[in-house]
């Protein structure tokens, strides 16, 4: 015991000043060249060996590329798995893609969803009330993502990942199909293990930044952030707002500055207006989450599938 | 405080024996310059010892004391930059937080170094808390736990239950209430659990004039009712958390949420030393002057240090407050007593370091209490303040580490220890308390003649009558 505890003792005296952060640092710029290469060096035929993604889907980033080729901005909508059960979200899933929706964030219920609002914490505990689990998921994933064109983000939060091993996790929503991943309670610094799992496997790790985020850490998050980069555009959960507020164009305007990848926006948007004046503003993609988890919960079962389409379609339009 | 006059030296001679006494060393002999309170085996040279040493020695005489009061000198030592405690801890929380976390350690370690903020806080310990509280030779729970042959450990209860609230809590809450004010935050949030915690954040923004909001499960707030009354006499707003299981787990969540909304306006007072760096660490200096006051008042009262503490765990804040001026004290056993519920095999249980497994909850890593897919499962305990399925990450540290020692305590336990103390000592636990009083019971019997105990006595009972009236019948 007394080794043990002395041998551990040694980190703290090799860190006990205020250089220890500068010792770090290094490190970690490293690794954000490092993914930067190899967001590069992006090996398209690797992904084309994978037999159960669809036959014409393509990664996130490339997603971005292909519509801004035709002048096009995202609509990434966000529903949360298994509310009300599993087999009404794949067949939301399906409304979703064939309505035009150019990527889909799957939210993985969680017991304690820090960044979610109520609407979402609430779509979460009803899907864990009906018994979804993580299995549960990638099952009805490996059934529907061939049926889809366009790729799939899962939006979850870390201690379902570490239960089950980073490497473990990634192997198998990779085997799944899914192309990217949004973690929103994992900040840059404690990514590492994540991007080089995620990376290993061509999982697409989006990373987060947001209006109380300083604009050289802003940086640093856009250029280790895959696949695109998620603004969050109001300091908060997520949840509709009753507008967006305009510091969402500076702040785009800040990141356009740093980076060519693409910026989506999400966090409050719900409403054909917001998703025109966003996308006006220059963002490449819109998210809109809340607004349609609310909508699935409060839908009469029997209409959910076409209220759904009505609502999709509203936004789409909002972006021609 | 210290780190801008330490340095590192290597002793070839296995004179680690004189060193691991610090506070002897120098009170004995006020007139060397350092003190070795760290040591270590280098990897490189195995049989080499380096230790840090300090220009400032660690005597807990009347102004040392003053000055370390609330910041301590393992401020940068543990955890690192990163705010972990070797894998545990961290910052695992939604980017708009980051910053507020940033600037928050910032505040902190100026503020270690500002005389006249430790000057305000130590005044307000003293004349408002009313620190120090006693260390207190306790008679008749001794006398009980002596063997046929006059034999047993004596038992000292480090009485925080006297400080102003009632609990330990205040320690911290005043601290970060200045610390609120330095950062120019008027509005304060706070989770509670029993209530104590937030009977202290509602206390010290009374006294402070800041706008207080208290987020308190809904189950913990009809267990708690005295407190939640308490805390709205003393101007605060409570808010019911009915989400989840509704009580101190689901308090917390909805607490760090309204912070990630009005972070720019508000800082959050964090009641244990939980949560994401720089909380654990930030949490344990401002409770660190349990310790230190333990170790100057054992000095006092019989020449030399505690061999044993004991404390309840449910963060972990009381515990680690205790605890961490002793951690370096390879011979100060550390016992930390969680809660067992109806019984470690019921699964319904808060004994996190016992029967958890390592994952992330509200912003660091630690031990957890979850299912097989990783969702945090429902914890139980009598006691409100003990009923949470995470564990503060230095903790967890200290387990995987075997520095200290963890074990749990039933209700039914718990109960009896509560009726014992009051009985044999006039003195009404907390139900939280209880937990360790408890352990007495397995402990004490084991312990040589003479064995020094130090229990933290780290709340008053009266907030939890209105449980024990349900299951004690007189």
């Amino acid at each position: 015991m007394a080794a043990a505890l002395k041998t551990n003792a040694t980190s703290f005296l090799n860190f006990n000043t205020n250089q220890s952060s500068y010792l770090f640092r290094p490190k970690y710029t490293k690794h954000s060249v490092v993914s930067i290469v190899s967001s590069k060096s992006y090996n398209p035929p690797m992904a084309a060996l994978s037999t159960t993604v669809g036959t014409n889907t393509v990664g996130l980033s490339e997603t971005f590329t292909r519509l801004k080729q035709q002048g096009k901005v995202a609509l990434i909508p966000f529903i949360t798995a298994g509310d009300p059960d599993l087999a009404t979200t794949a067949e939301v899933l399906k409304v979703l893609d064939s309505c035009g929706c150019d990527i889909i964030e799957l939210g993985v219920p969680y017991s304690d969803p820090l960044a979610d609002g109520p609407v979402i914490q609430a779509a979460a505990t009803r899907s864990l009330a009906k018994g979804t689990n993580f299995d549960a998921i990638i099952s009805m994933l490996r059934e529907v993502l061939p049926q889809l064109s366009c790729p799939i983000a899962l939006f979850t939060y870390y201690n379902p990942i570490l239960k089950r091993g980073v490497e473990k996790f990634m192997t198998t929503v990779k085997d799944a199909g899914v192309h990217g991943l949004v973690v929103p309670d994992v900040p840059l610094e404690e990514t590492e293990i994540l991007r080089s799992e995620a990376l290993k496997n061509q999982i697409e790790l989006v990373l987060l930044t947001t209006p109380t985020t300083p604009k050289d850490r802003m940086q640093k998050i856009v250029e280790v952030s895959e696949g695109f980069v998620y603004l969050v555009s109001s300091t908060g959960v997520t949840g509709a707002r009753g507008s967006v507020s305009a510091k969402v164009q500076s702040l785009l305007q800040e990141i356009k500055e740093v980076t060519n990848k693409p910026v989506a926006v999400g966090f409050g948007i719900s409403k054909p207006e917001h998703v025109k004046q966003v996308a006006g503003w220059g963002a490449d993609g819109v998210i809109v989450g809340s607004a349609i988890v609310k909508l699935l919960a409060e839908a009469e079962p029997s209409e959910v599938l076409k209220e759904l389409e009505v609502y999709i379609k509203s936004l789409k339009s909002a972006l021609i | 405080m210290a780190f801008s006059s330490s340095t590192t030296c290597r002793i070839q001679t296995p004179s680690s024996s004189l060193l691991l006494k610090p506070y002897h060393q120098s009170s004995s002999f006020p007139h060397l310059p350092f003190h070795c309170h760290k040591f270590t085996v280098v990897p490189s040279k195995p049989s080499s010892i380096s230790c840090v040493l300090t220009t400032k020695p660690q005597v807990m005489d009347e102004e040392n004391n003053k000055k370390l009061t609330g910041s301590g000198l393992g401020v940068l030592q543990r955890p690192d930059s990163f705010g972990r405690f070797g894998k545990f801890g961290g910052k695992y929380v939604p980017e708009t937080l980051m910053h507020a976390l940033t600037e928050l350690e910032a505040a902190f370690h100026a503020l270690a170094n500002d005389q006249d903020f430790q000057k305000e806080l130590d005044g307000i310990l003293k004349d408002y808390v009313g620190r120090e509280t006693p260390l207190y030779f306790a008679e008749r729970l001794t006398e009980h736990y002596k063997r046929p042959n006059g034999e047993g450990p004596l038992i000292y209860l480090k009485r925080e239950d006297l400080n102003h609230t009632g609990a330990h809590k205040i320690n911290n809450a005043v601290a970060q209430a200045l610390l609120a004010k330095r950062l120019g935050k008027e509005r304060i949030i706070a989770e509670t659990g029993a209530g104590q915690h937030g009977v202290a954040t509602a206390t010290v923004c009374a006294r402070f004039g800041l706008k207080c909001i208290i987020y308190m499960g809904a189950q913990d707030m009809e267990r708690q009712s005295l407190n939640v009354f308490r805390m709205r006499l003393l101007g605060a707003e409570v808010r019911a958390v009915h989400a989840g299981t509704a009580t101190l787990k689901d308090a917390t969540s909805e607490a760090i949420r309204d912070w990630v909304t009005n972070v720019e306006t508000t800082h959050y007072i964090l009641g244990s030393v939980a949560g994401p760096h720089p909380y654990p660490m930030m949490v344990r200096e401002f409770h660190a002057v349990i310790g230190k006051e333990t170790r100057k008042q054992a000095l006092e009262k019989w020449g030399g240090k505690p061999d044993v503490l004991v404390a309840c765990v449910g963060g972990g804040s009381n515990a680690m407050g205790l605890f961490h001026e002793f951690v370096d004290d390879e011979d100060v056993r550390l016992i930390g007593v969680e809660a067992a519920g109806f019984g470690l095999d019921s699964g319904k249980h808060a004994a996190t370091l016992t029967k958890g497994e390592v994952g992330v909850l509200h912003g660091a890593m630690s031990y957890l209490l979850q299912d097989d897919d990783g969702q945090i499962t429902e914890p139980h305990s009598i006691s409100a303040g003990l009923d949470y399925p995470g564990v503060g990450p230095e903790h967890s540290f200290l387990k995987d580490l075997g520095r200290a020692e963890y074990y749990s305590i039933t209700d039914e336990e718990a109960l009896e220890a509560f009726t014992r103390l009051s009985r044999l000592e006039g003195i009404i636990p907390a139900l939280e308390t209880s937990h360790a009083l408890a352990y007495l019971e397995k402990l004490c019997p084991d312990l040589p003649n003479g064995t020094k105990v130090v229990l933290n006595c780290s709340g008053r009972g009266d907030k939890d009558v209105h449980t024990a009236i349900k299951h004690l019948k007189f």
